[in-house]
């Protein structure tokens, strides 16, 4: 793909974020689109971002589980960046009515490092090292492409699928849970509606840290001291709307919750 | 209750029969379509004096289907429940003989012994957090003994819900070290993650299904005695395994069991 191309749908991908739009799914629009272009597109996207004033405090990690990988027909995990814009404390009100198209909730855990990773070669003992704590949060994907028809090349270019994230507040050293066997349990307007546990993303949301590290070194990214990094969903995506309350509860890590206006 | 004690003393030996024998049977609600819940545990019964009468020991009691989202789907208010036998136990790191079973499949649960009777109606769920001795992690296998996994829930709990045995192992812990909902779990087959879940799963709390199975109990007069294992129900769905399988299950805070279908 040219690298006119590549802007043009970065710039389609923003402001149909912005204007709240959908738009052809990129796989349609060119169906030669491949995965490198994909996140250059997402690169053209952030950029319009960062250029309204809008700073990156941290990546996300998606396609974590196998159902989705199956969904999707890939083997790997993908990624996409947060930005301050995106976030948001529990208990907050988001007003998805104004910020969001359709979105979709995932109980996830959050990690927040204390040094940089620089991978490749970095291991999960590198990963703990480097972590701060953990907290339990939702990341409330959401879709620019019309009626969530994508392939992986359409949410890779879309950031992932990112829409806004809702952080805990309670923070746990990684040294403190079994972060591979600390169950999760998802409640809607006070049902629980899901529960898992955290090696439903590939095995343990540190594999997934330890993986992003190292695919974000090969092209010379770093994971930075201070980043916000959500490891993967445990739990199967929810639709949510106006007038919802969610709550997502993490064994050892306390809980989250979120209402939609 | 639409059956008399002799038809009920036939269909305990019927499903016992099957059981023993390893021979699956056709569900008895196609011979008997108008059987209620009233038969159905008195079928089970039947089937619990027979054994006990043979020197068989009653080893606990369990609960099923305690997913709120399968009991609505299957339009019912309470859980099934059934009980174990001796001869259905199983250690951690057990060889269980697949020719015991006709088609097992396994269930990881949170299982209790209790400390002080439990009895019902009115059981509550904080007098059952009263009772709890302590808390360990638990797989039941399930064995239906009736042919083509074609059945319903009153013919289950006829067939004590499906009951085939039951293994304990792991890091027992007292209940006020645990957050029981949010206690998490990951099932493997041979080395495989095929399941994960919560405790939650459980009607929003484990120790809730020993409130109904008291409840329950309590309708047909009977109690939970003091020092009774029970397992809580089932946190994710029934896994079907083969010989050779190795199944691990490994729980948040109470350590891990494993057993091998051989």
């Amino acid at each position: 793909m040219d690298k006119a191309q590549i802007k043009t749908f970065g710039d389609d991908l923003y402001e149909a974020l912005v204007r709240r739009e959908t738009i052809a799914p990129l796989t349609e629009q060119d169906p030669e689109i491949t995965i490198d272009d994909a996140y250059q597109i997402s690169l053209q996207m952030l950029d319009r971002r960062l250029a309204t004033g809008e700073r990156v405090v941290g990546k996300k990690i998606g396609v974590t589980s196998k159902v989705v990988m199956d969904m999707l027909n890939v083997d790997r995990p993908d990624f996409g960046y947060l930005t301050d814009r995106m976030m948001y404390a529990t208990g907050a009100e988001v007003p998805l009515s104004t910020t969001l198209i359709h979105p979709r909730a995932e109980g996830e855990i959050a990690f927040v490092l204390k040094h940089d990773l620089n991978g490749p070669g970095i291991s999960n003992a590198d990963v703990l090292r480097a972590t701060d704590f953990v907290l339990p949060c939702f990341e409330i994907v959401d879709s620019r492409i019309r009626d969530w028809k994508i392939k992986i090349h359409d949410t890779i270019a879309d950031n992932a699928s990112c829409g806004v994230v809702v952080m805990g507040a309670n923070a746990v050293k990684p040294t403190a849970v079994d972060l591979s066997t600390c169950g999760m349990v998802v409640q809607l307007n006070g049902e629980i509606i899901s529960t898992g546990a955290g090696a439903a993303a590939l095995g343990s949301p540190v594999n997934c840290v330890t993986w992003l590290a190292n695919t974000l070194g090969e092209i010379g990214i770093p994971l930075k001291a201070g980043e916000v990094i959500l490891s993967g969903s445990l739990v199967p995506l929810q639709p949510v709307q106006v007038g919802d309350n969610m709550q997502v509860s993490v064994g050892g890590l306390g809980s989250c919750s979120v209402r939609f206006v | 209750m639409t059956l008399d004690k002799s038809a009920i003393a036939a269909l305990a030996k019927r499903l016992e029969q099957a059981e023993t024998t390893r021979t699956p049977i056709i569900k008895i609600t196609d011979e008997y379509p108008s059987l209620d819940w009233e038969d159905a545990y008195a079928i089970q019964t039947a089937i619990r004096d027979a054994k006990t009468a043979r020197g068989v020991r009653v080893a606990g009691l369990k609960a099923g289907l305690t997913s709120k989202a399968k009991m609505k789907q299957m339009n019912v208010e309470e859980p099934v429940f059934g009980f174990l036998c001796d001869y259905g136990a199983y250690g951690d790191s057990s060889e269980i003989p697949m020719d015991r079973y006709i088609a097992p499949r396994i269930e990881a649960e949170i299982a209790f012994v209790t400390s002080r009777e439990l009895s019902g109606p009115g059981c509550h769920i904080a007098e059952v957090l009263a009772a709890i001795d302590f808390v360990l992690p638990a797989v039941e296998v399930l064995d239906s003994r009736y042919e083509n996994f074609r059945f319903d829930l009153i013919s289950v709990v006829a067939d004590n819900t499906s009951v085939a045995g039951f293994v304990t192992g792991g890091r027992p812990r007292q209940l006020a070290e645990l957050d029981l909902p949010t206690l998490g779990l990951v099932v493997e087959k041979n080395g495989e993650i095929v399941e994960v879940g919560a405790g939650a799963a459980v009607l929003g709390h484990p120790a809730e299904s020993v409130a109904m199975l008291a409840n329950n109990l309590g309708r047909r007069g009977e109690v939970i005695p003091a020092g009774t294992f029970i397992m809580s129900g089932g946190i994710t769905a029934a896994i079907g395994v083969e010989r050779g399988d190795n199944v691990t299950v490994r729980f948040q805070d109470l350590g891990s069991l494993s057993m091998r279908f051989v």
